[in-house]
């Protein structure tokens, strides 16, 4: 069983609070990736779980027990570490062996579960090299292992991937999706990449400043996300994000215009929209659609990056900047201007606060 | 050798000789003399008899004059070269000398005696290591004693001092506690109290803790450096903070993250602590001169410098001793003199 | 290793009770404890006791034992007629020993530095064999005071090299150690032999801290190598020659073991430094004052602590201009 129950969790360096209030619920074998910018407390939650830093409030609860008072060793947890923390006087088997021994346990059970591990990660070549002799790779699936040897749990992962080289992270993010279907534990991994944790999360934690932004499915995020910052954050390239007033409400519907007077109609469902109140509307640039008609709002080009499959347009929409993620090759070149027709993709309409106030469905291309 | 010569007298540029290149030379080449020179000096002198000792002026190697026992004479008489009125010479030995003249015997023919001038011989000198100079302190004296005490203290202290300075070094590197910059300050203070500054406090201490007259009086008040925990901090310091995390997470105690984590990792600053350490304690003589008032706990300091105190100083054995107290200090200069030399330059200390 | 191994095990379990018991941070504490135990009873205490020793009278050791007096040992040892005549002083070795002290540490010092950074530059330059050279003179660094004190007493003895030597150019031998300015001068010759490589060699750090490229752009601006070491060298070697220049004066201060060895402190009192005062009022001579020996002894810790803040001061300057 991996359950483990954070509720009111406080966490605070002398005066500077770094976790606010944390609730959160992790299921057991749920994979859940926290995730956010640098500096947002993702990384100090994942070690108070851990039990390597206390909390200042709440309750942190491992299968329905309270773990406060518990220290690291103590709760059954096993962490990757971001810099793998291999013991670098140590063999790959002494590495291994070292947390079992600590809890005693007989040499040939040691054995097996080593030996298991190494099958299973295929690092059985290099058992008896130090952590030195091996490459980035290599060490990151020897740091797994030792996690792994313990039958921990619940896994905690410290950007794991995040020492490794582009090729070599994406093959293994795929490896580690494997090993969590294989393994079935609960798994909390820890990353500022939003492709990592679009690509392997059960549930994605979103986190900025200390607080919880949103908790959801990568889908639930990427469609509907709660507020302007997990819209910014969540999808690559970011969000577009345009100034708009709310010109005429009716039902159901809404009027906006943009910078320079454009106009778009969208449907806003049960929304409440003010008119006169200022918004901020979101658009992913692979939703954006070329129009040709002029009345559309008009987007001066000043740079294209023709990837082959598809094209990247920097534009300018009436001191705004935008980008388009258009689809195959584009006949277009810096200094023309395009318009995109601003009613057909999906747009996601924020309020003041940056909460999200509806989702205009749009129409596809 | 023309290669060699040229690699070694290579200069910068490589064409004429500038001023700056011979002043080198002449430093480096006097340095060479005038550094080594009085260790060898002191080697040479060691193996030499009281008598060759005493002479004046001295020759650079241990010679000593030949002697013979000749029939018809109870003591061994010398040798000499001597330079016959005919151009010839002849080993002869002196029976007695009246002024210019030397009565000589030949030893082959012991009744005729020959008399020579004493500036037409010279004594006949071969080699000869007076190898008794390092033996008999060690038989008739102390010595052995003043060097197991040597021995003991380096070794004790040095042992002490590791494992000590190496755990408070841990403490104040990976912790973060209350009065943590207070220790920090402390130590720090300690740099600015030499012994000289608290000796006769520190006497007193030890004396109450009865510790006068014991070798752990002479090791005690040297094992908790300051600098040995500044060395070894800062290395520690270098250790990331995820390894003791991860060794937290797979269950070891303090204890074992200190023993099995960071002591093998900090090996390389505790080989520079322990062979400054070995330097210090080996070196060590104002503060054992004080605590040791008994002859048979001397160190080789103490003893040395005792011995070449009195009137009548048997300077024979001084010398082969002082050269047994250089060895150690000459072989790790020998062995491990990169070590030290890269300490020093990175700390700054001595 | 591994019966220490078996013994650490043995020592671990009541160790991880303690751990249980106190938490992870109260183990701090553990670590630090013998280290501190140690520097209390012997450093910080006895600098304590110092100052109530150097107010005390009496020949005894044992405080108990000792009459409260005030600052009676420091006016005896500042009574004078003319500080700059010892000889009108009451403890007038006591200012002798200043007297030889303040001589020493200015022309052992000011030729120190000299040497050292002369043989710095001169082992920084592209020598064959350039870690042969360094070691000839970094080798009497690591010898014991008694031994370089017994080697040069060897030396400088009537029948010794240096007669030896001055013979072969026909030249009287003369009994060195019981000439007055000859020995002073001989406890300078002799402590620079012992230390000069010390202070060289991290001389020879700074000067190779000193980034190459600089020398490379003043040699494409053709500068004379007289100017590149005015203008280059000696201004970034600068902080690192100041702390050598106090380190230099802290040790220099306090000079004892191998002058001891080499001249007792003679002849007459010709070489009496400060320590050797120190020691032979607290325990050698037969008049011993340890009260007398405390109050001399913070004097000369004063001057100690002064010249320490200054270093630290330059350390933490140097820190800072690196930091911009």
């Amino acid at each position: 069983m991996g359950e483990i129950k954070l509720t009111d969790v406080k966490k605070s360096f002398g005066a500077l609070a770094v976790l606010k209030d944390i609730d959160l619920h992790i299921k057991d074998g749920e994979f859940v990736v926290f995730v956010g910018p640098s500096g947002c407390g993702k990384s100090t939650l994942l070690r108070t779980i851990a039990g390597l830093e206390k909390v200042s409030g709440g309750e942190i609860a491992i299968d329905g027990k309270r773990v406060n008072e518990v220290t690291a060793a103590d709760r059954g947890l096993a962490m990757v570490f971001q810099s793998y923390a291999l013991y670098p006087h140590m063999s790959v088997r002494q590495n291994l062996a070292f947390g079992l021994e600590n809890s005693n346990m007989p040499k040939a059970e040691i054995t097996e579960r080593i030996n298991e591990a190494a099958r299973m990660l295929e690092i059985e070549a290099y058992m008896d090299r130090r952590p030195g002799q091996l490459s980035g790779g290599q060490r990151q699936r020897v740091a797994i292992g030792r996690a792994i040897v313990r039958r921990p749990t619940a896994f905690l992962l410290d950007e794991p991937l995040s020492n490794l080289d582009a090729e070599l992270r994406v093959s293994t993010r795929a490896e580690l999706a494997a090993l969590h279907a294989r393994l079935g534990s609960t798994m909390i991994y820890v990353t500022h990449d939003q492709v990592e944790a679009m690509t392997l999360a059960h549930r994605i934690v979103v986190m900025r400043a200390g607080k919880i932004e949103q908790v959801g499915t990568p889908l639930e995020l990427y469609n509907e996300p709660a507020n302007r910052f997990v819209a910014g954050f969540i999808g690559a390239p970011h969000m577009n994000f345009l100034g708009a007033d709310v010109l005429a409400v009716s039902a159901g519907a809404a009027t906006l215009s943009f910078s320079r007077g454009y106009r778009a109609d969208l449907q806003i469902g049960k929304a409440k929209l003010h008119v006169g109140e200022k918004v901020t509307v979101g658009v992913r640039p692979q939703h954006l659609v070329v129009s040709d008609d002029p009345q559309h709002p008009a987007v001066k080009i000043y740079l294209v990056e023709a990837l082959g499959s598809e094209t990247v347009v920097h534009g300018d929409l009436g001191g705004e900047k935008v980008l388009a993620v258009l689809p195959g090759q584009q006949k277009l070149n810096a200094g023309d201007t395009v318009h995109f027709d601003l009613s057909k993709p999906v747009l996601h309409v924020f309020d003041d606060n940056g909460l999200r106030l509806f989702t205009h469905p749009g129409s596809g291309a | 050798m023309g290669k060699v010569a040229r690699f070694i007298l290579r200069r910068k540029g490589g064409k004429g000789w500038h001023w700056t290149d011979i002043f080198t030379w002449v430093w480096l080449v006097g340095g060479l003399i005038i550094m080594f020179g009085p260790a060898v000096w002191l080697v040479f002198s060691s193996l030499k008899t009281p008598a060759a000792l005493a002479e004046f002026p001295p020759s650079i190697l241990p010679y000593v004059t030949s002697q013979a026992t000749v029939e018809g004479y109870d003591k061994p008489l010398m040798l000499y070269d001597a330079k016959m009125p005919d151009g010839s010479t002849r080993v002869l030995a002196e029976v007695r000398r009246i002024g210019l003249v030397a009565q000589m015997v030949d030893p082959k023919a012991p009744a005729e005696i020959v008399k020579v001038n004493i500036n037409d011989r010279t004594p006949v000198r071969t080699m000869s290591f007076a190898t008794e100079n390092y033996t008999e302190p060690f038989v008739h004296f102390d010595f052995l004693r003043y060097l197991w005490n040597s021995v003991f203290v380096t070794v004790v202290a040095t042992v002490i001092t590791l494992v000590v300075n190496s755990m408070a070094a841990f403490a104040l590197s990976k912790y973060e506690f209350k009065g943590r910059s207070l220790a920090m300050l402390v130590i720090l203070a300690t740099l600015m109290v030499p012994l000289s500054v608290i000796m006769v406090p520190l006497y007193s201490i030890i004396s109450t803790l009865g510790l006068f007259n014991s070798l752990w009086g002479v090791i005690l008040p040297t094992v908790a450096t300051p600098t040995g925990v500044f060395i070894l901090r800062q290395y520690m310091l270098t250790i990331p903070d995820e390894l003791i995390d991860a060794a937290r997470m797979d269950k070891a105690s303090e204890w074992q993250i200190y023993w099995r984590i960071v002591l093998p990792l900090t090996a390389p600053a505790l080989a520079v602590l322990a062979i400054f350490s070995v330097v210090w304690r080996w070196n060590d003589f104002l503060w054992p001169l004080i605590v040791l008032s008994r002859r048979e706990l001397y160190t080789l300091q103490v003893g040395l410098s005792i011995y070449s105190g009195e009137l009548n100083v048997q300077w024979h054995f001084i010398l082969a001793m002082t050269v047994v107290t250089m060895i150690p200090v000459v072989l790790v200069f020998i062995f491990l003199q990169r070590f030290i030399t890269t300490g020093i330059a990175g700390t700054g200390l001595k | 290793m591994a019966p220490v191994n078996a013994v650490m095990r043995i020592i671990d379990v009541p160790l991880r009770r303690l751990q249980k018991a106190t938490g992870i941070g109260g183990m701090a504490t553990f670590f630090l404890a013998p280290n501190m135990l140690i520097f209390g009873i012997f450093v910080l205490l006895p600098l304590v006791i110092n100052f109530v020793y150097s107010m005390t009278g009496g020949t005894a050791f044992f405080l108990s034992e000792r009459d409260f007096i005030g600052g009676e040992q420091y006016s005896r040892l500042f009574q004078c007629q003319n500080y700059l005549d010892p000889m009108s002083c009451q403890e007038d070795a006591f200012w002798t020993a200043v007297g030889n002290t303040f001589w020493f540490v200015v022309l052992q010092v000011s030729l120190m530095i000299l040497t050292a950074l002369i043989t710095a530059l001169i082992l920084n330059r592209e020598l064959a064999a350039r870690s042969f050279w360094r070691a000839v003179f970094f080798f009497p660094v690591l010898l014991s005071p008694v031994v370089v004190g017994l080697i040069w007493k060897w030396i400088l003895q009537r029948q010794g090299l240096l007669n030896f030597g001055l013979y072969q150019f026909g030249m009287d031998p003369y009994t060195w150690l019981t000439d007055r300015n000859w020995t002073f001068a001989a406890t300078i010759g002799v402590s620079l032999w012992a230390h000069m490589g010390f202070y060289a060699l991290i001389i020879l750090a700074g000067l190779q801290a000193i980034p190459k490229d600089l020398y490379e752009a003043a040699e494409m601006d053709g500068t004379k190598p007289a100017r590149v070491f005015w203008r280059i060298t000696l201004p970034l070697l600068a902080p690192n020659l100041l702390v050598v220049v106090v380190l230099a004066l802290i040790k220099s201060v306090q000079v004892f073991d191998e002058i001891y060895v080499l001249t007792g402190g003679g002849p007459g009192t010709s070489t009496l430094f400060l320590t050797q005062y120190i020691y032979e009022t607290g325990f050698a001579s037969a008049l011993r004052n340890p009260g007398l020996a405390a109050a001399a002894s913070i004097l000369m810790g004063g001057v100690l602590v002064v010249l320490t803040l200054i270093q630290l001061g330059i350390g933490k300057r140097g820190e800072n201009k690196g930091k911009r």
